[in-house]
């Protein structure tokens, strides 16, 4: 919250260098967000793929790996999804969405299983190989739009910018108000942010991941595979990513997949923005829909920003940069802050608090590990 | 592929080849020093992006390209400021924290820019300063010694690191910091401070790195470096934490990266393919990683904030 709250501050302090009233740009922010409903069906859509990386990212993190390819594993998601429905548009829309929305989770798991089994059984530094991963998935991208898959109709007339054929209507996600762009995608990302917090407190496999980010050495002790574990936590990671790569192909107005030759020009960056919402949410998979939904709105407001206030919108990635380091920057106060609470409470202070050495601090943003409920 | 072999096509090559490398090779070489004090800095590409326009306006503004080399290492001196009281002195998980640095360098440049410039205009780059005698060599002349400032400022900071490194008592306290953080506490070494010196040292040398690219190009867009301040990161990994690997990864970046360009002019590769080849660097990386992964090992405290024991 905290948190927040400055990078608000800090927010309107750059407003007000540029020349822009704050409150003004911070009311059109609000009002393009949340204000009707047309704003609300646009954060909800905006979130969607937010929450499917954020719970990713939560999942990983509970098994103490840290996913920075959400934008590979999108992407990897999207190309699985556009391909499938290119490959098969005669298909009824109720067997052919599932199986499109499915080859987009195995588009993402594959791109996410392939680092996590790097480090399971080589020990290679997830963060790296899941960078690598994203330019990889860049690469391929912009060979298939610009190659195999390019509608040369789009390339030679109309619009100039690499993409496929209008994918099968099939394989549309269906909008769930008429009048409004809001599709069912935001309740794909719901059912899946449930999913994952069943998976991670309710089931054998969610305690293992639990267990072997808290311990390794302990997970391997009490006969876990913690290796197959580490792999599956990065694979469930990008499987979710994928999801999201999918749904922003079939939820989108043109129902094709297009490239800037970025794979931010295809994520608008959720691979990034889903580590802070996850991060907001407590790296709680329920608490990661909510905080979509604010970071949602950031985003969609960000393009009011520059309408009415004639502030680009990277301002917006900019304080989202600010309110991660912000909160990993909190993470320390706040343990103290616990800390002196047990301290006050306790007559003698002569055995060394546990959550204070140095091993710990590999797990700290672990934000308390709260259980069911 | 006979016209790929002419001389005067391998010379450019080469010689582009290793002009690409430099902005890799500085930043990679502070993220080095940074590492080998236990410091992971994941914020490198967006400290380059902040530096390069930094450097790319004022020499705009002023047409002084030396007070733009200068503000490049500024900016990233104070991006610096703020990696360091984030990754050492709050002791922020590093595998995080350097994403929001890194998500702040992006869009505070995008911001700056198109607040400030709006569209792109071109600027004067550093003239080549050729090396007397040796630059009139044949073919190795032109390869080798007609660079600007800052790629022979690049390749002399490889020895002068490695020394600085293994040879000076400044190097030894990087490292055993990096190793053994308690130890070199109990010995006495603030361990706060070695790693806020090399934090700030790397920094600067990413904010250089982003002078170096604008510079080169003449030009500064959105999203400039377009991931390779990671590259350089991984590059670290690659050269397994010492200033000659670095060098020798970082070279084979510019080399792949120069041949590349050379057969998408030359239209020996087809534009399609050419994304394909773009590809082969980040595949070989991670091939390199797995290698690396095996045969080295990281600084041990590397990532790890050090906590001092009640």
């Amino acid at each position: 919250m905290l948190a927040a709250v400055g990078a608000l501050l800090v927010g309107a302090a750059m407003l007000w260098m540029f020349g822009a009233d704050p409150l003004e740009g911070y009311r059109a922010m609000l009002v393009a967000a949340f204000g009707s409903g047309d704003a609300l069906a646009a954060t909800a859509i905006k979130a969607a793929p937010l929450v499917l990386v954020g719970v990713g990212i939560t999942i990983a993190f509970r098994a103490n790996v840290i996913n920075i390819g959400g934008e590979g594993q999108m992407v990897a998601g999207g190309l699985l999804a556009a391909v499938t429905a290119l490959a098969l548009p005669d298909l009824p829309a109720p067997i052919l969405l599932p199986l499109v929305l499915l080859a987009g989770a195995v588009g993402g798991a594959v791109w996410g299983g392939i680092p996590g089994a790097l480090k399971a059984y080589f020990e290679v530094n997830e963060i790296l190989s899941t960078i690598m991963m994203n330019i990889v998935a860049v690469q391929v991208m912009n060979f298939l739009l610009r190659g195999p898959l390019l509608d040369t109709a789009q390339i030679s007339g109309l619009s100039r910018v690499p993409q496929t054929e209008r994918l099968s209507p099939n394989a549309d996600l269906p909008i769930l108000i008429q009048g409004t762009r809001l599709h069912a995608g935001v309740i794909v990302a719901i059912l899946a942010a449930v999913a994952a917090y069943v998976l991670l407190w309710r089931t054998t496999l969610g305690f293992r991941l639990r267990a072997v980010g808290l311990s390794p050495d302990a997970a391997r002790y009490a006969g876990m595979p913690v290796r197959r574990t580490i792999t599956l936590a990065l694979a469930l990671a990008g499987a979710l990513a994928g999801l999201g790569g999918a749904v922003l192909v079939l939820g989108s107005v043109s129902h094709r997949m297009v490239t800037d030759g970025t794979a931010t020009g295809f994520t608008g960056a959720a691979g990034f923005n889903g580590i802070v919402a996850a991060l907001f949410g407590a790296l709680h998979p329920l608490l990661t829909i909510l905080s979509s939904f604010v970071f949602g709105g950031l985003l969609v407001g960000g393009i009011a920003l520059q309408r009415v206030v004639q502030v680009p919108s990277s301002l917006i990635v900019a304080l989202n940069g600010l309110v991660v380091v912000f909160v990993v920057s909190s993470e320390l106060l706040r343990r103290r802050m616990r800390l002196q609470a047990v301290e006050i409470g306790r007559t003698d202070a002569g055995e060394p608090e546990p959550g204070t050495g140095a091993r710990e601090s590999s797990v700290q943003l672990r934000i308390s590990d709260r259980g069911p409920g | 592929m006979s016209e790929f072999l002419t001389v005067s096509v391998l010379t450019a090559t080469v010689a582009s080849g290793i002009r690409l490398s430099a902005p890799f090779l500085l930043a990679a070489l502070g993220e080095t020093l940074g590492q080998r004090s236990g410091v992971l800095n994941l914020g490198v590409d967006g400290i380059m992006l902040v530096g390069a326009f930094g450097s790319y306006y004022t020499v705009l503004q002023t047409g002084n390209l030396w007070l733009g080399v200068l503000v490049g290492v500024a900016v990233g001196l104070s991006m610096g400021v703020l990696t360091a009281v984030v990754n050492v002195s709050f002791r922020a998980q590093q595998g995080i924290s350097g994403i929001g640095i890194y998500l702040f360098g992006l869009g505070m440049s995008d911001l700056l820019f198109q607040k400030l410039v709006g569209t792109p205009r071109p600027i004067s780059s550093l003239p080549a300063l050729e090396i007397p005698l040796l630059g009139d060599l044949p073919v190795v002349g032109s390869m080798l010694f007609r660079h600007n400032a800052l790629v022979y400022a690049a390749i002399a900071l490889v020895p002068i690191l490695a020394f600085v490194l293994n040879r000076t008592t400044y190097g030894t306290n990087v490292r055993a910091v990096g190793e053994n953080p308690e130890a070199a506490d109990s010995m006495g070494v603030s361990v706060a401070g070695i790693r806020w010196s090399a934090v700030l040292v790397g920094c600067a040398l990413a904010g250089l790195a982003g002078t170096a690219l604008a510079i080169e190009l003449g030009i500064f867009q959105q999203n400039l470096t377009s991931g390779q301040g990671f590259i350089a990161i991984a590059l670290v990994y690659f050269g397994a934490w010492r200033p000659t690997g670095v060098l020798a990864g970082s070279l084979l970046y510019g080399m792949v990266a120069a041949t590349v360009l050379q057969w998408k002019t030359l239209g020996i590769i087809p534009r399609s393919a050419s994304d394909l080849a773009a590809m082969a660097p980040a595949v070989l990386t991670i091939l390199a990683l797995v290698v690396v992964a095996r045969r080295f090992r990281q600084p041990t405290a590397l990532g790890r904030p050090y906590e001092r024991e009640a």
